[in-house]
């Protein structure tokens, strides 16, 4: 489709996908590297003294891992996201497109279709960190397999959140801004349960992108989880919808 | 081709365009003129689907613009006021693009994008990239992605602003050559490229059309005019030629040296004072340089009608 290969062709001949790429490499790299040092510091240590046994290479390096990259992906994302329409609008660009005969939803999903291509890469990227430690210890594979499903999820609900936004203003920093500020939100609206009722405060756990987000690191797949995301994602995709629309309803 | 009826546009308090009706017939090319804020844009945009009116109706080939939008759309050629292009891409990918956006078929889309790039001329820039173009070109895309796909209807808001004047005459030219095979609806405030391309004009002022007819007949209403060169006192010259029977009114326009002035003498309609003038200047004891009769340019009506709106 013609709108996914103008974005990819955007992404890719402007810096900033190869700016949040490096980025989030080189930070996940960071952390897995740490990690990972930190594992053979403690496995020497452990076979020096076989009766403390029990160390577990998931949940010493991977899980940490995937739980840094979900809070590096809050904060990469929006860099992301923020161009597609905001750039549109104040260039006037989109003026001229929805005067072709295309669908505002053609366009918003060939959008989120080509943001959504450019995380999968940076995920793919990131799969070199999980071969590694194949290479040195015997992690299981099922929470590695799962914790990119919910990565990629996770990102698709960023992704659908951040498009949501920069449809509504003209300006791509405040688009990045206000869609960084939502998704803090989202993932930290749970805490919130200490304080609220007991009602409300599953309501809140249950709204949170990070609660959702832990079980898939565990190795655990619950289908209320992939519902929960997969919603969240058609929701903001539905407004950005709408956002779009709006100037062609009469009033 | 084209169907206007009662169309009004607020914008909270604000009213851009007020009950104004036109048709524009199939081939024709319509001038649709007015000052900066008249509401020029603001149709455009109706008619383009980018918003829909407050009240009234707008018709393109019998289909609603607000109801079949997209219907309507696939009909539609549109440059919009200052060209927005994506300038990140090269001139032919960005066609080729537009092209299958507009539903161009894939194996005719290549076909197509040579096609308007020999009919916009744009043979030498068709590998560079947009934003590094000149203006020129930049409006030349423009129309090139307007008339990608072949459809019936264009409408180019000012296409020619801010062009050089041997550009201007050849995107003149580029929009001329579409008469008889596209209804083409040409927005502008530059009053000879409308008098020269279009066949009618509808000129709109505040939101409200002021004037509708063919640039022959709009000027040809106006009172015609004299202008003279006089040799003598200016003052004395105004009074006694305003006293004539028949002029309506006497203005000093320029003074070319020598001693000599330039009048520009405006007669009622259907009267020529002519011969009166050139007697009354000789008794008069000055000399008469020059007298020719003048009609008024698109301009003159245009000021005229704008500003009789005002008052
Ligand atoms: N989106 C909008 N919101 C509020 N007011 C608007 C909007 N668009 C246009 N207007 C107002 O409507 C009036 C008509 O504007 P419009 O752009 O149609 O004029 P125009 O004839 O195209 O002028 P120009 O020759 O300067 O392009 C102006 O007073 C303008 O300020
Ligand atoms: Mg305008």
């Amino acid at each position: 489709m013609a709108v996914v290969r103008r974005e990819l062709y955007v992404y890719f001949s402007s810096p900033i996908a190869y700016v949040v790429l490096t980025i989030f490499l080189l930070l996940c790299g960071y952390f897995f590297y740490s990690a990972f040092a930190y594992f053979s510091i403690v496995s020497m240590q452990t076979m020096r003294m076989p009766y403390a046994a029990g160390i577990n290479v998931n949940e010493m390096v991977l899980e940490p891992l995937f739980s840094n990259m979900s809070v590096i992906m809050l904060l990469v994302m929006p860099l992301l996201t923020m161009r597609l329409f905001a750039e549109e609008k104040r260039s006037g660009t989109l003026e001229l497109i929805l005067s072709y005969p295309v669908r505002e939803i053609e366009l918003l999903l060939g959008k989120f279709a080509a943001c959504l291509l450019v995380f999968c890469l940076m995920l793919a990227l990131t799969g070199l960190y999980p071969l590694l430690i194949l290479i040195y210890a015997k992690p299981d594979i099922g929470p590695i397999i799962t914790a990119y499903l919910g990565l990629f999820l996770l990102g698709s609900a960023f992704i659908a959140l951040g498009i949501m936004v920069s449809s509504t203003t003209e300006n791509q920093i405040i688009a990045a801004a206000i869609s960084f500020g939502a998704l803090l939100m989202f993932w930290l609206i749970g805490w919130g349960q200490s304080f609220a009722g007991s009602g409300l405060g599953k309501i809140l756990v249950h709204l949170s992108l990070l609660e959702h987000f832990d079980r898939f690191t565990k190795g655990l797949i619950d289908t209320r989880d992939i519902v929960y995301y997969i919603s969240f994602s058609l929701f903001f995709l539905f407004l950005t919808l709408r956002s779009l629309e709006s100037k062609r309803w009469r009033g | 081709m084209i169907e206007i009826k009662n169309l009004t546009k607020r914008f909270g308090g604000l009213t851009a365009i007020n009950n104004i009706s036109f048709h524009v017939a199939h081939g024709e090319i319509l001038g649709f003129l007015g000052p900066n804020g008249a509401g020029k844009t603001t149709t455009i945009r109706i008619l383009t689907g980018f918003f829909p009116p407050t009240s009234g109706s707008a018709k393109v080939d019998g289909l609603d613009v607000f109801d079949d939008s997209l219907e309507v759309r696939k009909r539609l050629g549109y440059l919009p006021e200052n060209v927005p292009l994506y300038n990140d891409m090269r001139v032919s990918s960005y066609l080729g693009f537009a092209a299958s956006l507009k539903g161009v078929p894939k194996e005719r889309g290549e076909k197509e994008v040579d096609r308007v790039i020999n009919t916009c001329g744009l043979q030498p820039v068709r590998d560079r990239f947009i934003g590094k173009i000149s203006k020129g070109f930049r409006q030349r895309v423009g129309i090139a992605q307007a008339i990608i796909g072949d459809p019936d209807v264009l409408i180019l808001d000012e296409p020619t602003v801010g062009l050089d004047p041997k550009q201007i005459i050849e995107i003149r030219e580029l929009i001329r050559s579409f008469s008889g095979q596209k209804t083409v609806i040409l927005s502008s405030h530059i009053l000879p490229e409308v008098s020269m391309t279009c066949g009618r004009v509808v000129i709109i002022n505040e939101g409200r059309i002021v004037a509708e007819d063919t640039p022959e007949n709009l000027t040809g209403k106006d009172s015609s005019r004299v202008m003279l060169e006089i040799e003598g006192p200016d003052k004395e010259i105004v009074e006694k030629l305003r006293t004539l029977h028949g002029v309506t009114n006497v203005s000093v326009d320029a003074y070319p040296g020598g001693g000599s002035s330039r009048y520009t003498v405006e007669m009622e309609k259907g009267k020529d004072v002519r011969g009166l003038l050139a007697q009354s200047v000789v008794e008069s004891g000055w000399r008469l340089l020059e007298m020719r009769s003048s009609k008024p340019s698109l301009e003159d009506v245009f000021i005229r009608l704008v500003t009789e709106e005002v008052e």
